[in-house]
């Protein structure tokens, strides 16, 4: 096994295609006692890889608290695991394809979903619900619309074609992801207690077989190139991007519901990044014994492939599983009733190890302990962010931009606050006949079948304030999940993380991913909150600029009762329309660092991120809970990018109904000029806009009078205007129409293209 | 004897469960019919669900209409047992033969998941027995091909026959533009063969089976269905 015959090291040219460092490579040399052959280094690069190994994260995950009674499975396995009661479980997981979007929009993020949905089937789950979180550039250019349809028409199409419907999501455009887009998808399914699977390998002579497409040669090396920057031969790289095929899917998903819980079933794990090598490596080291892979019985879907090819490849669409001795044949019938091809590829032996033999002859030969647990931990350098000088007050204070009205209309006119109709409805979010409420609301609701209760699920990213203060900005992102559970009355049982971050060489990005998992574990912590699966993608940048720090968060709640569910925004004339929370802080009681009408008028964040109290976000989601599931309100929704100004449009405009209030702050005794903006705009925590029967007012005043969250009747539902008195007034079509607008309306620009003498309609 | 709806089942289809749990709700029994046998295992009313039957490569339905189950439909078809295809149903129903025309690629060229209102247009077929012409019913579509596309002889014949079972409309009824979702020609969601046992349309009724999924309009189709088929 030595080293293709011949001694010398491979060059640092060869390791950088790997993505490990001569440090690296020396680790591996002296742990193995020798030097690896040219197979082992590719296992090696595959599986020491950022992707694969957390090698940079992984000392920082250890804090995220994981643990809570419901929690069944936390980090470690496929997917995270929580208890539903009476026997049923719920498993969700979100990950990252920015890179494979980025190079190829369609499959690339189809892929994305592929794989998201192949860590749950492998927990003997059916898959229930979908949702994603996408971020691109701005829609001025053609390039990122373009794109952007692209990364909407694949999600969309793996989605429609599995029939699993996809329930929610969130967009967000800003020119700091111009080069880098993300695309987080996550997905949740349910299993009963007793057929919930696991990924490991055990008992030795049991074979190991793989399901599902043939290996061919896509996506060789897919998690090292997930692992290095993008760069602008990334372009060259499409071939590590997979193609993705749905129906295969569906049918891999069918069978393994027929075989979960079956007790010939040892392990179960979905080839995802590094294919084989990492299913068969991780299966085998979870289960404390080794695997012998033999790659003449994997069937190939080209001639000439070579083991290096067979055990690199990520085809998308395979499984493998470890069944009792004896059980093979009868778990390949099951999967040819599904049209699937299914192989004994390798056994399980005693030695923890990983060996791959080639027609019987060993080509490598790896410890575990090497492969999977060896990668030496990285600490690259990191160093705080000089705090900004703190530039009170707000320069958008003293001198607004644009008068309140229309400040008003131009955030909600901002694809970023507007409504996302245009992406979900190209999305079946109704498959499965279990959706209540699907997206454009706070949290999708699913209900679960013969039972009052339902699953809340909803996917928040870090505030945009997260590049002024990592820390803050990524818990305001939870808080904010926690908020939109309550508002269906659902309490939260858990979240599943997606760190998107940019070069982890840089100190300040490095900074930013330390500051960001500390604030996560801290809301985790303080809001009851546990951090049951994840994913980091680090190397997010370009020629040099990284993206602003964007943890995902996808949270799932459960809902006590689906009959008490709030009906969507202001519907009934003459309710009340109040404010749950406090009305606001900071100097003026405005807070704009890093809210969308910052944004919008200066192009990036500045001054101070909004405050956060977590110890009060948590009382008033449980105060808000109680008074959903007392029926004390007839809607409610939580204030978030936008402010009060969105949410009050948005509410407006989902129940038809305007509304006249006040401002929920009285005006200091000299107003900056741009104090009326900012009171609509600014984005002050954890507040919630709801209306109600004035019949429920004394009892809702008193709920929360006990659970010390502060309550501020604004005024009352009714009328075509919109109208914040001594404010801003706008007319209800007015705001209607910028937030079912704002996004067809920026996707219609020219084609890419255009005016080039391309044709831009079909010929008939 | 309960009403016995068998509900085909192809590699890639979705809907099956639903229009399991539809025919459940609507007081019957439901069978799964696996596409590979030839077998309709007693049942007395036969659904094509939605999906993807057979990864729809090569055309929607293509590849379906040579299913072994296929066969046994069109026996049951020719008997005049009732027969509903639904979306990928629908389009399998017209590669087969057993209904004209056939459907499209959406005008926008996007998948569209959208709530529909539906004129009914004609009560012939036992899945709309039960219910008037002229009402209106909600319920939602989810397809990427779903333009009703037929030669323009063809079109007159099943107006004149009356053969045009669904319309997309508004909510009081009105045909326009803005109420067809996909470009269809005529607004046609729906259509019958000419003995108006067998029904394919694109609006997914299994969708709309209960109040708490925001319509229960859908539920007519299963209904009277099972009714049709009761003895007085």
């Amino acid at each position: 096994m030595s080293r293709a015959g011949t001694a010398a090291p491979p060059s640092r040219e060869e390791l950088r295609q790997l993505a490990l460092t001569e440090e690296e490579y020396g680790s591996a040399c002296r742990q193995l006692g020798r030097e690896p052959n040219q197979l082992e280094l590719g296992l090696l690069g595959a599986l020491w890889s950022e992707h694969c190994s957390y090698k940079t994260s992984k000392r920082l995950l250890g804090q995220l608290p994981s643990a809570s009674p419901r929690v069944v499975q936390g980090p470690g396995e496929n997917a995270g695991v929580v208890d539903l009661g009476g026997g049923l479980l719920c498993c969700f997981k979100m990950e990252s394809h920015n890179h494979p979007s980025a190079v190829e929009p369609v499959q690339g993020a189809a892929t994305g979903v592929g794989g998201i949905l192949r860590d749950v089937i492998a927990m003997g789950a059916r898959p229930v619900a979908l949702l994603d979180s996408i971020r691109f550039g701005a829609l001025e250019d053609a390039r990122q619309r373009q794109r952007f349809a692209r990364v909407v028409e694949g999600i969309g199409w793996y989605g429609n074609c599995i029939g699993v419907p996809t329930v929610g999501g969130e967009t967000y455009f800003d020119q700091a992801y111009s080069e880098n887009c993300l695309v987080n998808a996550m997905c949740v399914g349910l299993v009963e207690q007793g057929r919930l699977a696991r990924a490991l390998a055990r008992g030795e002579g049991n074979p190991v077989l793989l399901v599902g497409a043939d290996t061919g040669r896509d996506g060789i090396h897919g998690a090292t190139f997930a692992s290095v920057e993008l760069d602008r031969e990334a372009e060259e790289r499409r071939p590590a991007v997979q193609v993705g095929n749905p129906f295969l899917e569906k049918c891999l998903l069918e069978a393994c519901q027929e075989l979960a819980g079956d007790p010939d079933l040892v392990g179960l794990q979905d080839c995802g990044a590094a294919g084989l090598s990492s299913a068969c490596a991780e299966m085998a080291h979870r289960g404390g014994s080794g695997v012998e892979i033999e790659v003449q019985r994997v069937s190939r879907r080209e001639r000439g492939m070579g083991p290096y090819e067979v055990m690199l490849s990520e085809s998308q669409e395979r499984m493998v599983l470890v069944v009792r001795e004896g059980a093979e044949e009868r778990f390949r019938e099951r999967f040819r009733r599904w049209g699937l091809r299914c192989d004994v590829i390798g056994r399980v032996i005693a030695e923890p190890c990983l060996r791959v033999t080639d027609g019987g002859r060993p080509v490598a030969q790896l410890p575990l302990s090497v492969l999977v647990a060896g990668v030496p931990p990285r600490r690259p350098q990191s160093r705080a962010e000089p705090a900004p000088a703190a530039s009170s007050p707000d320069p958008l204070l003293e001198v607004p931009p644009w008068p309140a009205e229309e400040a008003w209309l131009r955030v909600l006119g901002s694809p970023n606050c507007a409504s996302s109709r245009w992406v979900w409805r190209q999305y079946d979010h109704q498959v499965g006949d279990d959706t209540i409420v699907g997206p454009g609301a706070d949290a999708a609701v699913l209900r679960l079948r013969g039972r009052v209760q339902g699953l809340a699920l909803s996917v928040d990213s870090a505030h945009p304030s997260a590049r002024l203060d990592p820390r803050r900005g990524t818990a305001m992102g939870l808080a904010e999940g926690l908020r939109n559970l309550a508002c269906v009355g659902a309490e939260p049982l858990g979240v599943t993380d997606c760190l998107n971050f940019g070069d982890p060489d840089s100190p300040l990005v490095m900074w930013q991913l330390e500051e960001a998992v500390a604030g996560l574990a801290e809301a985790a912590r303080e809001l009851g909150v546990p951090v049951v699966s994840g994913n980091v993608s680090l190397h997010n940048q370009y020629q040099g600029r990284s993206i602003p720090p964007t943890p995902s968060l996808g949270l799932v709640g459960l809902v006590p009762d689906l009959e008490r569910l709030p009906r969507p925004g202001f519907c009934v004339e003459g309710d009340l329309v109040a404010l749950l929370g406090r009305p606001g802080a900071g100097p003026e009681g405005v807070e704009l660092g890093g809210s969308e009408y910052q944004r919008l008028a200066s192009g990036q964040p500045s001054g101070s991120a909004p405050e956060l109290d977590l110890a009060a976000e948590r009382r008033a989601a449980e105060a808000v809970r109680q008074a959903v599931r007392a029926r004390l309100l007839r809607s409610c929704h939580d204030c978030s990018l936008g402010g009060l100004g969105v949410a009050l449009a948005e509410a407006a405009v989902w129940g038809g109904q305007g509304a006249v209030v006040r401002s929920p702050l009285a005006p200091p005794e000299r107003p900056s000029p741009g104090w009326a903006a900012a009171v609509l705009l600014g984005e002050t925590q954890g507040r919630y806009l709801a209306s109600l029967d004035p019949g429920r007012l004394a009892e809702l005043e008193r709920a929360l009078a006990a659970a010390g969250v502060p309550l501020a009747v604004l005024g009352r539902v009714g009328g075509e205007w919109l109208e914040v008195s001594g404010v801003a007034r706008i007319p209800l079509a007015g705001a209607r129409e910028r937030l079912e607008g704002a996004l067809p309306g920026a996707m219609a620009g020219p084609a890419l293209g255009a005016g080039m003498g391309e044709r831009a309609g079909p010929v008939s | 004897m309960t009403t016995r709806f068998g509900i085909a089942v192809f590699p890639g289809t979705w809907s099956d469960r639903d229009c399991a749990h539809a025919a459940e709700l609507a007081g019957g029994e439901a069978v799964f019919l696996w596409h590979a046998e030839r077998d309709l295992r007693g049942a007395d009313v036969v659904v094509l669900p939605g999906g993807f039957a057979y990864g729809d490569y090569l055309r929607t339905g293509a590849i379906a209409r040579f299913a072994p189950l296929m066969e046994a439909v069109r026996e049951r078809a020719r008997e005049g047992g009732p027969v509903l295809g639904i979306c990928n149903g629908f389009q399998i129903l017209c590669e087969a033969g057993l209904l004209p025309g056939a459907l499209l690629r959406n005008q926008s060229l996007q998948f569209r998941c959208q709530p529909v209102w539906l004129r009914v247009e004609s009560c012939r077929t036992p899945f709309l027995a039960g219910g008037e012409v002229g009402q209106v019913l909600r319920m939602p579509i989810s397809h990427g091909e779903g333009r009703y596309y037929v030669d323009a002889g063809t079109l007159r014949q099943l107006e004149q026959e009356g053969r045009v079972a669904l319309r997309y409309s508004e909510a009081d009824g009105r045909l326009s533009p803005d109420a067809n979702p996909n470009g269809s020609l005529g607004a046609i969601a729906g259509v019958s063969n000419a003995e108006g046992n067998v029904l394919g349309m694109m609006p997914h009724p299994e969708r709309a089976c209960e109040p708490l999924l925001g319509s229960s309009d859908g539920l007519r189709l299963f209904a009277s269905a099972l009714a049709a088929l009761s003895p007085p």
